[in-house]
């Protein structure tokens, strides 16, 4: 293993700043959580990351597994590599969780979220925003003379991406889900 | 065996199919069916506490003390708030704890109800886990599993609030059961990594021990393998505040405590070792200084039975997760069957160096004549003690540095102390604990008088149940630690760091039918303890010392473990500016 590598210069004098960065990359990573499905362990996992003063980037929870109480947690995070194995590592001792996954690193996962967005407008915008829904294979869950709600489900990059193409187009609300991942293969 | 009973009953039962003998609480409305249940049976004892917080400290001592976990029993609300300071002293130095909350019924909650307080949510950060009960059936099962998770692992405080409801409603009584728990930290160490270690062992040329709490946690074994271990390899030993008894402090090998007010020898040994063997410690600030310069040639191997310990400060080069009882009885097993191996010559070498740096002899003082410094207090209360069956808990501060550098341990649980939370007012309740667990012990809280008047109400549970516990406050008449860096950091601008209203501590131990003994006078001291020791009964020690004794060594923060401060004269222009914003 590499020696400990401290970044200098940037803390104050205190002992508490002074935290060695075994890098200071910051890194994306998608983690899974299987959990207990009992009252509190959302706020077991979420209290653990304000606690800590971790980063939530999206947060999705759902019960996976009715006659076995299991429900699935999965949160993207950033942090350096440190910290990221701080959080697995913090995360594996809450007595409710039965199983830890980084799908970042064990191998290559698909991740997928759903998303609604209002768009209002009329004439060649409204036109251009049906066109746009087409090529993202975004469906149109709602209608009125003015307005659409479509429905898209993708990577959070494509979400983005058709966010981006709607705004000028009258995008007025939008709800995402956050991830939900798996890993690929058996 | 399954039998129908109430929620209240079940909870006596359970507490007594776990082997609790002793349970410290305070009633209230919302757990007076148990109490009853407590009033109908004669097989577990409850010390009625005179403030929550004394009730988990209590809790703690008799943990630490005995190796079994404490139990609590308070009621809701503010019963329950009050129990918030001692479950986050338990989590932070991994003592077993159980506590049991009442709660307004379940029909109630969510209604601002009197009394009620959102239990598990306050409590959900400074418990390592804990329960709302709301089904009578549940109620055993939640017991015994709660027993677990306190005692496996890494162990902590873990909380059970049963609303009045649940406690009054009849359900089935299950008996605890060979743990079918998921909960089951891995206690076997990598087998891998472990060779590895002892490779390193074979090699080092200036290795050294840093033990801490979980060889403390891991049981006895763990400290008769530690000290086999250490005896057999004659690799030098220090140990955290938390540590302390694992390796007698009469041992060879013994470097003393190590951190910002330990040992020169320890730090300096810390600092210029090329081995590294972390056992059950957490590389805590106190004990690091500044990171970038701890330990800075060495190789560290770190043995942890949480994984979330490793790397978390310090990055470990062979992490080994596990128990340290089972991890050093595979190092013991495997270095033993390579040859008991290591390069003796530059292990003796080593030990030369470090008799040279005890030879500074960190920690002289000056002594007088006039009045009492608290090290020669110490020293005299080690003298005086070191032959009886003695326990040491401890306030926080000055003294409690000055007493892990003075006081001796031979043997684990003796030495019950706040370190990571660093709680004023944990050593009187926490005595107290000691003193339940062993009744014959000679029982000492080496105290300020600042922080044994935070929890100064427990002189009532003292007195009530004879509990002859010695409470030997070193009184300056100031909140010293803080005084101390005032004076350093802070201009020697006092702020609020002393009391201009103390009480007459001898009269005060008479209002509470204790005994009370002043002195100011070196010369009469060792009568004094000696008076102190021989009386049957709680005793309030109120040895006036002089008021502006700093705590050396000091390691200021933001300092590497070389850059020790030994005394008085070595303070001045020391600490620059930016040090004031250090904790």
């Amino acid at each position: 293993m590499s020696a400990l590598h401290i970044k200098k210069g940037s803390t104050s004098h205190s002992a508490y700043n002074l935290r060695p960065t075994f890098s200071d990359m910051q890194e994306r990573h998608t983690i899974a959580v299987l959990v207990e499905n009992e009252p509190g362990v959302l706020a077991r996992v979420i209290g653990l990351f304000s606690g800590r003063g971790y980063n939530i980037e999206s947060l999705t929870v759902a019960e996976v597994d009715h006659t076995g109480h299991l429900s699935r947690i999965t949160i993207v995070t950033t942090g350096t590599p440190q910290v990221i194995a701080q959080i697995k590592a913090q995360l594996g001792r809450i007595v409710s969780v039965r199983d830890v996954h980084d799908l970042t690193v064990e191998g290559s996962s698909v991740e997928r979220e759903l998303a609604m967005l209002k768009v209002v407008g009329e004439g060649d915008k409204r036109v251009e925003a049906l066109r746009l829904a087409d090529i993202f294979r975004a469906n149109v869950v709602d209608s009125t003379l003015n307005s659409f709600i479509f429905e898209i489900t993708g990577a959070p990059e494509k979400i983005d991406a058709f966010a981006d193409l709607m705004r000028p187009l009258g995008l007025a609300e939008i709800a995402r889900t956050g991830v939900a991942a798996l890993l690929r293969g058996d | 065996m399954t039998s129908e009973m109430t929620g209240a009953k079940m909870v006596v039962q359970a507490l007594k199919d776990q082997g609790v003998d002793t349970v410290f609480g305070y009633p209230g409305g919302a757990v007076l069916p148990i109490y009853d249940e407590i009033f109908l049976q004669n097989d577990i004892r409850h010390i009625l506490v005179r403030h929550e917080q004394g009730a988990v400290h209590a809790a703690e001592g008799y943990a630490r003390s005995t190796g079994k976990p404490g139990v609590v029993l308070v009621t809701s609300g503010p019963g329950a708030t009050n129990a918030v300071t001692g479950l986050t002293d338990a989590l932070m130095d991994s003592i077993p704890i159980v506590v049991l909350t009442g709660q307004v019924p379940t029909f109630m909650i969510g209604s601002d109800a009197f009394q009620e307080a959102d239990t598990v949510g306050i409590t959900r950060p400074c418990t390592k886990h804990n329960w709302l009960v709301k089904d009578t059936d549940k109620l055993a099962a939640t017991i015994h599993e709660a027993f677990h998770v306190a005692t496996a692992g890494r162990p902590g405080p873990v909380l059970i609030d049963i609303p009045k409801d649940v406690q009054f409603a009849t359900g089935s009584y299950t008996g605890p059961k060979p743990s079918n728990s998921h909960y089951q930290p891995v206690l076997k160490g990598d087998q891998e990594e472990i060779l590895e270690l002892v490779a390193a062992m074979e090699t080092a040329k200036k290795p050294v021990f840093y033990t801490g709490g979980g060889v403390i946690n891991s049981g006895k074994a763990a400290s008769q393998l530690l000290r086999e271990l250490v005896d057999a390899t004659g690799f030098p030993v220090t140990s955290t505040l938390m540590g302390l008894g694992a390796y007698p402090a009469s041992g060879a090998n013994w470097l003393g405590m190590l951190g910002m007010h330990g040992l020169y020898e320890a730090n300096m040994a810390m600092h210029d070792c090329d081995l590294l063997i972390n056992v059950g410690a957490r590389f805590d600030d106190r004990i690091t200084g500044r990171i970038d310069a701890f330990s800075p040639h060495s190789k560290k191997a770190h043995i942890d039975i949480d994984p979330s310990s490793i790397n978390k400060v310090i990055r470990a080069d062979i992490p080994i997760v596990g128990d340290v009882a089972h991890v050093l009885e595979d190092i013991l097993k495997i270095w033993k069957s390579r040859g008991r191996k290591t390069d003796a010559a530059a292990v003796k070498q080593w030990q030369a160096q470090i008799s040279e740096w005890r030879k500074v002899n960190c920690l002289a003082y000056s002594n007088s004549e006039k009045t009492i410094k608290p090290q020669y207090a110490l020293e005299r209360l080690e003298a005086l003690t070191k032959g009886h069956d003695r326990y040491v808990c401890t306030e926080v501060g000055q003294h409690q540095m000055w007493a892990a550098q003075f006081l001796g341990f031979e043997d684990p649980h003796r030495w019950m102390t706040s370190g990571g939370l660093g709680t004023m007012g944990y050593g009187f309740p926490a005595s107290i604990g000691v003193q339940m667990a062993h009744p014959d012990a000679l029982v000492i809280n080496v105290a300020g008088e600042a922080s044994w008047l935070m929890n100064m109400q427990e002189m009532g549970t003292a007195v009530q149940y004879r509990l002859p516990v010695k409470q030997f406050i070193l009184n300056n008449e100031r909140l010293g630690m803080v005084r101390q860096w005032q004076e350093l950091l802070h201009g020697e601008r006092y702020s609020h760091s002393w009391s201009e209203a103390l009480p007459d501590f001898v009269k005060l131990a008479e209002a509470f039918g204790a005994k009370g003994i002043m002195v100011r006078d070196p010369g009469d001291l060792d009568d004094a303890i000696m008076e102190m020791i021989e009386y049957d009964g709680p005793v309030i020690f109120d040895c006036v010392v002089e008021k502006h004794e700093n705590c050396f060594p000091m390691i200021p923060s933001g300092k590497a473990h070389n850059e020790m401060l030994l005394g008085e004269a070595e303070t001045q222009g020391v600490i620059q500016a930016g040090g004031a914003v250090l904790v």
